[in-house]
């Protein structure tokens, strides 16, 4: 198997056979967190959700892409034709890219991935603000006053959000000392009689929870779902899609919102180790929890006011998750020497 | 305590208790996730309907086989639509339809029209038409919807029948 790395063809060959594995699992993933999302709402509502096509409404989501995908192509009038086409392939491109970096562990010492990068959490990083540029220029092509409603009002949300995201994380690095994924769902450690990997959710406990609310906010879903907010703003920049540009926007949604959940299970929650279940299993557990948490939360929470989103984000969150990551380089510092 | 302090009091970010409020919701929301729901499965079940509910209409007849309706044309009187025609024919000793001395030779009621009041049926003098319990009345055409007479002498549907004979005892 190393040897086919070694040659120049083979490895490329190797990569994207890789990658178009791991687009159909992710794109089948992505339906049926859909339908799962569908579902747990309903219980939530005590409906029972989607039960008619298939069963237990599972081919509920082809039915849905069918249909999507037969509707006419349209671009409305007066839009900024090429960017209005541009701005959802923007979306869907940066949702799969992320991807790319995300290890998923198989089994005992097997993992998948497409590319082991050393920086690959700030890769994520990069691409998930690549998302900015989807909605405001989608709001923006649309010209439509709510469409560009909602590309502003996300593009502020999301900037604000992305500094808290991206300082929850800080803590974790410094602990590990490194921002490869891998390293850090394998980061061990020796506490007396034990050695092992550990989760890292135990060493900084509020790093996750600030993780886990920006998160939501990061990926524009309920309560933070400002740029849509279908009873305010029709829905904010989706509002002159439709057909297959809706649907890479509605992809992208989904895509990133799995990416939240297995960064979550990868970073904080020790990735594919737990107990003596198999890796594999180990880690979809995890992300599935995530994913549920976040539905979970939707079928809870109304839609925060933008005044206040603004408040928890730049007084609350953003202070919490800087005084996380001194507080973390102190005992940090007096541990090690 | 002054207005004042109470109102800095209130003003005052209370965490613990915000917090709390969140988990509460989260709380509430997952309990009733395990709770059963409350959907009726439409097409498969129904939710009962009253014994008197008014669906459809229909045309009875006697054990004997004669059709109640006499022709009167009370019902079309009574009909505040006027969805109801009634044609009316003499009963001969050789075409005898019903015990009176007239029959409905024409008997349509526009199902379009109709907004299921049930007037005719209390202005009916022998109880010749009845509402039924069905309401799943979505059809094709227009045409479709001008019940004849022999749509609405289908049989009765049996639990109707139960609660007329009962009637009719009393």
């Amino acid at each position: 198997m190393s040897q086919i790395y070694n040659d120049p063809i083979g490895h490329w060959v190797v990569v994207v056979v890789a990658m178009a594995l791991l687009l159909f699992v992710v794109l089948t993933a992505t339906a049926y967190t859909v339908w799962f999302e569908r579902v747990a709402l309903g219980r939530i509502q005590r409906r029972p959700g989607p039960n008619r096509v298939g069963p237990y409404g599972l081919l509920q989501l082809a039915a849905d892409g069918i249909k999507l995908a037969f509707k006419e192509s349209f671009v409305p009038e007066k839009t900024d034709k090429v960017l209005y086409v541009i701005a959802p392939t923007i979306a869907v491109a940066a949702a799969f890219l992320a991807w790319a970096v995300i290890p998923i562990g198989l089994w005992y010492n097997v993992q998948y991935w497409i590319a082991d990068v050393n920086v690959g959490v700030l890769i994520i990083f990069a691409l998930s603000a690549l998302n900015v540029y989807a909605i405001v220029i989608g709001g923006y092509a649309s010209n439509n006053k709510y469409s560009l409603l909602g590309g502003l009002r996300s593009a502020a949300q999301l900037i604000s959000y992305e500094m808290s995201l991206g300082l929850s994380l800080v803590p974790t690095f410094m602990i590990v000392g490194s921002l490869r994924l891998r390293d850090i769902v394998e980061y061990t450690v020796h506490w007396g009689p034990y050695t092992g990997p550990i989760p890292l959710v135990l060493l900084t406990p509020i790093g996750f929870i600030i993780y886990l609310i920006s998160a939501v906010a990061e990926t524009n879903r309920a309560p933070f779902d400002l740029p849509e907010a279908e009873q305010e703003l029709i829905g904010g920049f989706l509002t002159e899609y439709s057909g297959l540009k809706f649907v890479m926007y509605y992809l992208a949604e989904y895509v990133n919102m799995i990416t939240v959940a297995a960064l979550a299970a990868l970073i904080f929650f020790g990735g594919w180790y737990l107990w003596f279940i198999p890796p594999v299993f180990a880690f979809l557990l995890k992300v599935i929890f995530f994913l549920f948490f976040y539905i979970w939360i939707r079928g809870t929470f109304p839609r925060l006011r933008y005044d206040l989103l603004m408040r928890l984000g730049w007084k609350v969150l953003l202070p919490l998750a800087v005084a996380n990551v001194v507080v973390t380089a102190i005992i940090l510092v007096a541990v090690q020497g | 305590m002054t207005d004042e302090q109470k109102d800095q009091k209130s003003n005052r970010p209370n965490v613990a208790g915000d917090v709390a409020a969140l988990l509460t919701g989260l709380k509430t929301t997952l309990s009733e996730t395990f709770r059963p729901p409350v959907t009726t499965m439409y097409p498969e079940d129904k939710t009962p309907r009253s014994e008197r509910y008014r669906g459809r209409h229909y045309l009875r007849r006697y054990e004997n086989g004669l059709e109640r309706c006499i022709g009167c044309e009370l019902c079309a009187a009574a009909c505040p639509v006027g969805c109801i025609l009634v044609i009316a024919a003499e009963n001969t000793d050789e075409n005898r339809v019903s015990p009176g001395e007239r029959y409905a030779k024409t008997y349509e009621i526009n199902m379009l029209r109709c907004i299921f009041c049930g007037y005719c049926e209390d202005a009916c003098p022998v109880q010749a038409i009845v509402l039924g319990p069905e309401y799943e009345l979505s059809d094709t055409s227009r045409e479709k919807f001008i019940y004849t007479k022999e749509k609405l002498l289908e049989p009765l549907p049996p639990e109707v029948q139960a609660r007329l004979d009962n009637k009719d005892r009393k």
